[in-house]
């Protein structure tokens, strides 16, 4: 199983400039197992990816999204979403 | 304290409060006699939120001391509709869209009905300038003009 | 006029027309409720102490006199809630608490430093007066420059800024730093044509919202309390205030008044934390309501910025480079848009090289609040500016640039994830081929085009709808109106359920009586929260269909549910409406009722072009809005001449931030034009009539194909009216507002 996440330019001091990290997080998996496992690979990057209110999975952005599951071939990006007025 | 009696005319009713001689009539209406339809938008005559009828004429009641409403006519938003009917200006900002949050509604109805009752066949400048001096964030006036425009000529063919 | 794309779903019976919305009557008898609007037996008046400086330490505060006042009941200072500092709390919520109410130091002028509660309002002025604080006064500063300034007084000890690696040593008033990039930025700009370099600035505007900030508290002896106000979120209301009070949320319950305008800026609290703790110390209810002036020197204006854009373009249109730099003031505490800005400035556009970087800054103004599409239309008026000029360079159509670039589906965002299905290109194509693009344009009259981009948001939102004895449905929100949305509710749930829109009572709840909902705002509500109506509705559909079977004595999969009838599905019953079925609810199972709460998936982005046609009076600078054409993509109108308002109000708003609206501060840091008659907002004899498009380019995602439309219309105003300006007397105007003494200054320089 593959999923590749997209590292925003402010996060990428702690992947050494990655900007396109490919992962295998396995059946089941979810944004906080992604979460863990970029914490795992880059130490320090979990706490600013938790911090991030929202997830965009294949382009659909959702808050809150620490549960939802990750399909096999997604690709993630940590979003700051803004409320709006 | 000492307050003076005041008596007065509002909607049609004989009407009377208490009131200080520095208080606007604005909030001797919302205090004392209880209507609120009338809303401080912001205090200096500026919005128009507040508009009334005295003596038929549109003004701002929070330029009026209270004590001047003494023998006059006072008409506000509650006065408008009659028994079960609505002005034709209520029904057509209801059919118009003409409000979204609705705290300026009730001015400008006031406005519009004092601007219709003097000229009963405005065109869209002379409703445009008359309406200047009420302010709304929410709608960009357009559907407020065309309601004003259904209303008066519906009025000009009740008449 | 409506422009709309194939879609299996049309043929609706109630969403898409034009009814009465259920709370007109009220609105337009003067019988609704508003914020100040309640009198409550006893009620106390509020006023607040605000600190005349814009920056400043409080050395002491004596409170003494105004307290053996007569009819004073209670006086409060930021002592009087707790430190949060010392408690640990977060940074966003220390903000909070001390935008509230001053502890030691005040950040801008109107900063609340006390307030009293008395018998009358004449009475709480007095004795604001006679209370006695002694301030050092520290040097403020009031712009993005002057706070970036090296040497410059900083507003928060040791604000380190985040975002810039190596993390710097020194604080400053930059609280962050925000960064997009893509590609190689020097190969794009080897590759242009043409490259055009602009610095804009603009000033803060307030979201001018004609009710002023309002609250009422009842505290009760036992510690409880209720709280009456006009926002745009009563959960969030309680959620501030409680975290400013120090309170479990459950200790406070909030009541929803109609509200009179928010755009933004009420999402945040002001006076409600206040007036509770002044009816707690007075055990009497307080009213607190601002007087303009107030509102204007102390509550959430939108940023002023400095703003930096260079982008290349070739002959034939497509933007090869594009270099964004932002500088927004935050007010008194971190926080401006300036993020949400920056991943919306290149959004309406396919890509492969830019760079985006953006300045939260700090300055001695109030804490800004959220102003429609927060951020968007500051950037959008810089880029879409240099758009213009580029187009305008090479000789094409502006409107042909855009579809030259335009974001689409697939699109990759500046902001990261592929686009969804959108709508841009249909609005630019229905601006182009609509009659006022060909109208003629007189002497000193110009043409602009712009397109702005917004998110829109989901969130969280609960819904619960009941089944009456007679078959008419009570939907339950928790979501303020503040445009008609108790409308929309009503439409989606009548035709969810295949019954007349006139049987259906939307109502919106207060915080005990009805599930979490998250602010009415970021275009959400008719997404989100109708998003739970309908799921409610489905539930009760199930339940219907299920009570039919038992009527019938019958599989539930025997039994469909048609134009608000239970039917047998082989034919061999009448059908039972739902009254019918209401009517019996006892027997088979019940009251009928279902809820739903939800945190919203599937927001569709909204996208908007429009076209100004201006005439500038050489003369006066003055200038004079011949003809206003906005289209934008509601996915799917549910309540289409609500939609058009929505349009035409951030149109309007737009105009005013373009022409007029400014804040003008003197050089000791105080507001000078903080009435509506120095701060001018348009008024109707400014406007013509503002032509609408409704675009629907169905969100796949959302049952009805909806898409948030209250907030995206006010993010081209500002670019399409200065490319008109543009147009009308060839000068390019760096600077909002664009106001007659600006547009003079412009000319004269040219000359």
């Amino acid at each position: 199983m593959t999923v590749r996440v997209h590292l925003a330019s402010a996060l990428r001091g702690f992947s050494s400039g990655e900007a396109d990290v490919e992962l295998d997080p396995g059946d089941g998996a979810t944004v906080q197992r992604l979460i863990r496992m970029l914490d795992e690979r880059f130490p320090g990057i979990g706490e600013p990816l938790r911090q991030a209110s929202s997830v965009a999975i294949d382009g659909e952005i959702i808050a809150d999204a620490q549960y939802e599951s990750v399909p096999d071939g997604a690709e993630v990006h940590f979003l700051d979403m803004h409320q709006g007025g | 304290m000492s307050r003076r009696h005041v008596n007065c005319t509002i909607n049609g009713d004989s009407a009377d409060f208490l009131t200080e001689d520095f208080t606007t009539l604005l909030n001797a209406l919302r205090d004392e006699v209880g209507l609120m339809g009338a809303k401080e938008g912001c205090g200096t005559g500026d919005c128009g939120a507040c508009s009334v009828l005295m003596d038929g004429h549109v003004t701002c009641a929070c330029l009026i001391f209270a004590p001047e409403a003494e023998g006059r006519t006072i008409v506000t938003v509650e006065g408008l509709a009659d028994h079960t009917e609505l002005h034709p200006l209520q029904q057509a900002f209801l059919e118009n869209a003409a409000l979204q949050c609705g705290i300026c509604t009730p001015g400008f109805l006031v406005a519009a009905k004092a601007l219709l009752d003097r000229n009963p066949d405005p065109t869209e400048t002379e409703i445009r300038y008359a309406l200047a001096g009420n302010l709304c964030r929410c709608t960009g006036y357009d559907k407020i003009i065309r309601a004003v425009q259904d209303a008066a000529e519906q009025l000009r063919a009740n008449a | 006029m409506t422009v709309t794309e194939d879609n299996p779903n049309t043929g609706y019976k109630w969403v898409g027309t034009h009814q009465i919305r259920p709370d007109g009557l009220d609105k337009v008898t003067g019988k609704a409720r508003f914020g100040a609007d309640l009198v409550l037996p006893g009620m106390l008046h509020g006023r607040v102490l605000r600190s005349p400086h814009a920056h400043a330490r409080i050395v002491s505060i004596d409170t003494s006199d105004a307290e053996a006042m007569e009819g004073v009941r209670a006086v409060i200072t930021g002592a009087d809630f707790p430190d949060l500092v010392e408690a640990g709390r977060s940074t966003a919520d220390i903000a909070v608490a001390a935008n509230a109410m001053a502890r030691d130091k005040v950040l801008y002028e109107g900063h609340p430093v006390a307030a009293v509660a008395a018998t009358t309002r004449e009475l709480a002025a007095a004795a604001v007066k006679a209370i006695k604080v002694t301030y050092e006064v520290l040097g403020h500063v009031l712009t993005v420059d002057e706070a970036m300034a090296d040497g410059a007084p900083l507003l928060h000890d040791g604000m380190i800024t985040n975002g810039v690696d190596p993390k710097p040593e020194t604080p400053s008033n930059v609280a962050a730093k925000t960064t997009f990039e893509r590609g190689d930025l020097d190969k794009g700009f080897a590759e242009a044509d043409m490259v055009v370099e602009r610095e804009f600035t603009t000033k803060p505007v307030h979201q001018g919202y004609i009710e002023p900030h309002a609250a009422v508290a009842d505290c009760g002896q036992d510690g409880r309390a209720t709280l009456w106000c006009s926002s745009q979120g009563h959960f969030a209301m309680r959620a501030y205030a409680c975290t400013v009070l120090g309170w479990d949320t459950g200790r406070l319950k909030v009541i929803p008044a109609e509200i009179g305008g928010g755009f933004g800026g009420k999402t945040v609290i002001y006076l409600e934390p206040l007036a509770v703790r002044l009816s707690q110390k007075a055990g009497r209810p307080v009213k607190l309501v601002m007087d303009r002036d107030e509102v204007f020197r102390a509550t959430g204006p939108t940023s002023g910025s400095r703003m930096k854009v260079k982008m290349g373009m070739t002959n034939e249109g497509r933007i090869t480079a594009a270099q964004v730099w932002l500088a927004f003031e935050a007010g008194a505490f971190p926080g401006s848009p300036v993020g949400a800005a920056s991943m919306c400035a290149l959004a309406c556009y396919d890509l492969e090289n830019f760079l985006i970087e953006g300045y939260d800054v700090v300055v001695n103004k109030p804490r800004v609040a959220a102003y429609r599409a927060p951020g968007a239309p500051i950037s959008a008026f810089a880029v879409e500016s240099v758009v213009d000029e580029l187009a305008k360079g090479i000789g094409m159509d502006p409107i042909d640039v855009r579809l030259a670039n335009a974001a689409k589906e697939g699109t990759q965002a500046p902001y990261g994830p592929k686009m969804p299905r959108v709508g841009l290109i249909e609005t630019l194509e229905a601006i182009k081929n609509h009659p006022n693009y060909q109208a003629e344009l007189g002497p000193n009259q110009g043409r602009g085009v712009a397109c702005g981009f917004w998110f829109n948001a989901g969130m969280n939102s609960s819904a619960t709808v009941h089944v009456n004895e007679d078959g008419t449905v009570t939907v339950v929100t928790g979501s303020p109106d503040i445009g008609g949305s108790r409308q929309s509710m009503a439409l989606m749930a009548a035709e969810t359920l295949g019954i007349a829109y006139d049987r259906i009572r939307p109502v919106v709840a207060d915080t005990e009586t009805v599930g979490f909902n998250d602010v009415t705002g970021g275009s959400r509500v008719t997404l989100a929260t109708g998003a739970a109506v309908v799921e409610s509705c489905e539930k009760v559909i199930e339940s219907l269909r299920e009570r039919a079977a038992k009527t019938w004595d019958c599989e539930v999969d025997e039994v469909e549910w048609v134009d608000g009838q239970a039917q047998r599905s082989d034919g061999s019953q009448p059908p039972l409406s739902l009254g019918d079925l209401a009517s019996k609810a006892g027997r088979t199972g019940g009251p009928i009722s279902a809820n739903a709460s939800l945190n919203a998936r599937g927001v569709g982005a909204g996208y908007s072009t429009q076209m100004a046609d201006i005439e500038v009076d050489p003369e006066t600078g003055v200038s004079r809005i011949v003809r206003y054409t906005t289209a934008q993509d509601a996915g799917r109108a549910i309540s289409p001449q609500y939609v058009e308002g929505q349009f035409q109000g951030g149109v309007a708003q737009g105009i005013g931030w373009a022409l007029n609206e400014e804040y003008v501060h003197g050089t000791d840091g105080r507001m000078q034009n903080q009435s509506f008659l120095d701060y001018r907002i348009p008024v109707a004899s400014d406007l013509p009539m503002i032509d609408t498009v409704i675009v629907e380019v169905p969100n796949p995602a959302h049952p009805y194909g909806v898409r948030g439309v209250g907030e995206v219309g006010i993010v081209p105003p500002m670019a399409a009216v200065a490319n008109a300006i543009n147009g009308a007397i060839g000068v390019r105007m760096e600077a909002l507002p664009m106001s007659p003494p600006s547009i003079l200054a412009a000319v004269n320089d040219q000359s």
